[in-house]
């Protein structure tokens, strides 16, 4: 379906940068000490003469002290002390950094969290101006980006591996996580924290394109539905408007104006349907309107019954909203 | 106090001793005269008398009223089993499903099920109840003494623990199977979202599993701190029963914890209150809170008891004396005291304050180092030691080996930074398997190679016991370690499927392959248990040549453990040899009757005789009245109070006082 990065060791922001340069850190230092124990146990394997059941017991060390041996864990429990502090330094310095990531010009984002989709609400000083988007964030490279994260329901949590950590999404619990993106590209995220049914089908992708191209796709959104340009258009829009599409679905420039559900105005912009359960194509669409349920069990749209040349033009309705 | 000559410790004689024998029930008229036990060492008259007093009636009735703490840890132990079974083939289904993309083996409801089911059976219905049981078993034996001071609780304990467990199993048969993961994080586990009773029935699982704990853990916390043989000071006791009084002690104070939580969330689903409902002034997070602060402690019930099988075995089988046994004890109990301030490292995706995740990081780092110490004793003691290379031995040593990569992937997920990148993925997955199954369940292997023949009379085959460890050893790395890797690609945990896209595909069939070889491995342990039950090499009194004190009676013991109560001069009692004149076992307790020997906390100075309770049916009784009043609860409110009258019937059954039982308590009363 779609190719997107989202490993924790090819970070695409700075924040996830830092994380990274913190766990080869972490990963060499316990290496090295797991090879230096597993040496010792070798060894140690190697020197002891063999015994069985009969051996008669060396309880003279219940009276006598082991000096040579007691020094040895003595340096070896040193050894680790110092090591954890220094790892310590290591994590509280990352944490330090992650902390000053300069937020001046951020994109303030508000992102809530529903069973199973993301919605992000694109703040902007100027009300007028304010557009809403579900399942993709699309940010500028470079610039820093403020995320507000709300949860409608259950706890869910936002991860991008090659952009940012998590933070749960807590209902009642407003947080915060900022992060910034230095290459563009597509990165795959997804919730982490287990939701329900479709936990396993709630990605949310983040596109980070370049600051002009950001802001021509930026303008694109906050445009309402075009005119329908053909008959099956005007009816799909019709049948949307009108059918039970409208009750929780919005799409701005008609009468739909449902809020449960994500908002649809330019839904043929984005790379995938339904939280990244299926390919955003026409016949995905058309089969999607028909039954959800067959894609993504227990999600909270429920399967229309539509004759197929109903169908055909709701999808077709879709197509037309880039 | 001593009134032996020379050989045996005189128990101290109470006034009464006349009269209680006149107070004897009629068919133990014929032995009035004869059962005060002399010291004459392992006399045949007298063992029969003890066989007497305290041989369980055969049949159903006796097993069900059985208080002797063998059987009830034995029972533990097995039933524990077979829910580690169970839930092995839970996992065995996930890794199916997981082994390739996109797969249709199961859906999202049943996974959601598996997984839940899969965690709460390890954590709560395995790996608690089964070293309670293997604490219930040993450390009666190993301190010395007859039964465990409170035997008729962890009798009952026993019973809610399997009833318990029937309804969690019995709920997933009927499709009630709980499904919102085994720290049932609110709102999914709340009224709102969790629909049905599967979570009711979880809920109620936790009363069921927790008051297990609770009341096994204060028996076994009482045995070991008034009922030591004489002369087994503090400095002297086993290290197994050092990490029992530690991980007992933890219990006690952790779990009421959950138990709270779980029946706030009941209150929320049952009542309508709002104690989680952030609409109503509750709090989510609240949950997440009391949950944690059991749920981190709960790891170290599970592998401080661990610790305690690795530092008996590797004594034993290096053939000398623990290498710094102060060291590993005082490791023991500062593991028990950090446990408690670890717990908001679960909790670092919250917004919680930057700088409390800090503490917690620095004290999730702090508990490595008792840890080290431990280590670095065990790989000293085997350095300077002559090895008994057996079956044993060796899962202590494929311990050390995965244990020290859980244990260093838990240092790297103690850092928040690095734990926000792969908290709940199969990162952690991956470390929570390498702590506990290679932390817990490879010492318990050992640990059961090791006391089988105590338990049974019989050896587990050597050869069989070398596949399965050689089995498990690679299944557990080939399933496991390629999580890691998955976790850094971004791969969430619970997810019922993944698109093939993700790339996340080859590592997933590896690590199915790997569950697979695990199975193998533990039908290659079923055949080996099986084939020795029917005819397995018999065990002497010590076949491992050990030191402690449960090799001092026969493999298995008798119901009363030991003709004559031990006197222990030594931490090693059965290789160190006795300062002449010392004695060296208890006399004067009577073997009419469950008499034992309460001793002193810090030094086992003998106090008190003390009376261990009969059998009797109530402890079953009341288990049941407890599961009609769950049950009911979870069903409706009404029964939450109606339901009550069971459980107070059985109670009250349990503690009338019956008329012998009180002349005798009369007379045993010490008077000045």
């Amino acid at each position: 379906m779609i190719e997107a990065l989202h490993d924790v060791r090819i970070p695409g922001g700075i924040q996830a940068q830092a994380v990274y340069h913190l766990w080869l850190i972490l990963l060499a230092v316990c290496t090295v000490v797991f090879v230096g124990v597993m040496a010792a146990l070798a060894l140690a394997l190697r020197r002891a003469p063999r015994a069985g059941h009969d051996t008669p017991p060396a309880v003279e060390w219940l009276e006598r002290s082991e000096p040579a041996i007691a020094r040895a864990v003595r340096i070896g429990v040193a050894l680790s002390t110092v090591l954890l502090l220094g790892l310590l330094g290591a994590s509280v310095y990352t944490s330090w950094a992650l902390a000053r990531l300069p937020l001046a010009n951020a994109l303030h984002i508000e992102l809530t969290a529903h069973q199973w989709w993301w919605e992000a609400r694109y703040d902007d000083p100027e009300p007028s101006r304010l557009f809403v988007g579900a399942n993709e964030l699309h940010i500028p490279v470079g610039r820093p980006v403020l995320l507000t994260l709300r949860a409608s329901d259950v706890i869910h949590s936002f991860w991008v591996p090659s952009l940012v950590g998590k933070k749960d999404l807590i209902p009642g619990r407003d947080a915060t996580v900022m992060f910034r993106a230095d290459r563009s590209g597509v990165y795959r995220g997804q919730c982490a924290e287990f939701c329900g049914y479709q936990h396993a089908k709630m990605a949310l992708f983040v596109i980070a394109d370049e600051p002009q191209s950001w802001q021509r796709w930026a303008d694109r959104q906050r445009a309402p539905a075009p005119a329908p340009r053909t008959t099956q258009e005007a009816r799909g829009r019709e049948l949307f408007e009108r059918g039970t599409c409208a009750m929780c679905h919005a799409v701005d420039g008609t009468l739909a104006g449902g809020r449960q559900a994500p908002d649809l105005t330019h839904v043929a912009s984005r790379m995938t349907l339904a939280a990244g359960a299926l390919p955003n194509d026409a016949a995905a669409r058309a089969a999607w309107i028909v039954d959800p349920q067959a894609f993504k069990p227990g999600a909270h749209m429920p399967a229309t019954a539509l004759s197929p040349q109903d169908a055909g033009a709701i999808a077709a309705f879709l197509e037309s909203l880039q | 106090m001593s009134t032996g000559a020379g050989t045996h410790m005189g128990a101290p004689l109470h006034r009464g001793d006349a009269r209680r024998r006149q107070k004897k029930s009629l068919h133990r008229a014929a032995e009035r005269h004869a059962m005060i036990l002399d010291g004459a060492g392992w006399d045949s008259v007298a063992a029969h008398a003890l066989e007497r007093t305290w041989q369980d009636e055969p049949g159903v009735l006796g097993f069900l009223r059985t208080n002797d703490h063998k059987r009830l840890g034995r029972r533990f132990v097995a039933t524990a089993f077979l829910f580690f079974v169970a839930a092995g083939i839970l996992a065995a289904v996930m890794r199916a499903q997981l082994a390739v993309p996109d797969n249709h083996v199961v859906g999202p409801d049943l996974y959601d099920q598996l997984f839940t089911m899969h965690g709460t059976t390890m954590m709560f219905i395995f790996a608690v109840p089964v070293m309670q049981g293997m604490a219930l078993y040993l450390v009666p034996l190993m301190v010395g003494t007859r039964n465990t001071a409170f035997p008729r609780m962890s009798a009952c304990a026993y019973w809610l623990y399997l009833l318990g467990s029937i309804t969690l199993y019995g709920g997933f048969a009927l499709n009630a199977g709980a499904d919102a993961g085994w720290f049932a994080y609110v709102p999914l586990a709340g009224p709102q979202y969790g629909v049905g009773k599967r979570s009711d029935i979880w809920n109620n699982l936790i009363n069921f599993t927790e008051a297990m704990g609770l009341m096994v853990a204060v028996d076994i916390t009482t045995v070991i701190l008034k009922m030591r043989a004489p002369g087994m000071s503090l400095r002297r006791m086993p290290l197994f029963v050092w990490a029992s009084l530690v991980t007992s002690v933890m219990i006690i104070f952790a779990m009421p914890a959950v138990m709270l939580a779980a029946n706030l969330v009941q209150f929320d689903r049952t009542f309508g209150t709002h104690f989680f409902n952030p609409a109503e002034g509750g709090d989510a997070l609240l949950w997440q809170h009391l949950f944690w602060f059991f749920g981190h402690p709960e790891v170290y019930f599970i592998f401080i008891p661990a610790l305690g099988f690795v530092s008996t075995i590797i004594p034993t089988f290096a053939r000398r004396p623990m290498f710094g046994h102060d060291a590993v004890v005082l490791s023991l109990i500062a593991t028990g005291f950090l446990a408690f301030g670890l717990w908001v490292h679960h909790m670092f995706a919250t917004n919680l304050p930057e700088l409390g995740k800090s503490f917690f990081t620095a004290m999730s780092f702090m508990i490595a180092i008792p840890t080290a110490v431990q280590i670095f004793c065990w790989i000293a003691t085997l350095w300077a030691g002559r090895l008994n290379l057996r079956v044993p031995l060796l899962f202590v040593l494929g311990f050390f080996f995965i244990f020290m990569i859980g244990g260093l992937s838990g240092i790297m997920v103690g850092s928040v930074p690095f734990d926000l990148q792969v908290h709940d993925t199969y990162f952690v997955v991956a470390h929570l398997h390498y702590v506990l199954l290679g932390g817990a369940v490879f010492p318990l292997f050992a640990a059961l190679y090791y006391w089988f023949p105590k338990m049974t009379g019989r050896m587990l085959g050597e050869r069989l016991g070398r596949w399965q460890f050689w089995l498990f050893f690679i299944g557990f790395n080939v399933a496991f370690f390629p999580m890691h890797v998955l976790g850094l690609e971004g791969m969430p945990r619970r997810m019922y499927t993944y698109g093939a896209e993700t790339g996340w595909g080859p590592l997933n069939l590896l690590a199915s392959v790997g569950a697979a070889i695990i199975a193998v491995s533990v039908l290659v342990f079923v055949i080996n248990v099986v084939r020795t039950r029917r005819g397995g090499e018999p065990a002497s009194a010590d076949p491992w040549g050990a030191s402690t004190l449960e090799w001092a009676t026969g493999s298995p013991p008798p119901p009363y453990n030991f003709v004559a109560l031990p006197v222990v001069t030594s931490r090693e009692p059965l290789w160190a040899p006795r300062p002449p004149g010392t004695p060296t076992h208890v006399s004067g307790l009577s073997a009419e009757d469950r008499e034992g020997l309460v001793t002193t906390v810090l030094d086992a100075a003998p106090d008190v005789r003390y009376s261990y309770p009969e059998p009797t049916i109530w402890p079953f009784i009341a288990a049941w009245g407890v599961l009609v009043w769950l049950l009911w609860s979870s069903l409706s409110t009404a029964g939450m109070f109606w339901g009550l009258i069971p459980p107070a019937i059985a109670f009250i059954g349990w503690y009338w006082p019956s008329k012998e039982e009180t002349d005798r308590q009369l007379v045993l009363q010490r008077r000045p």
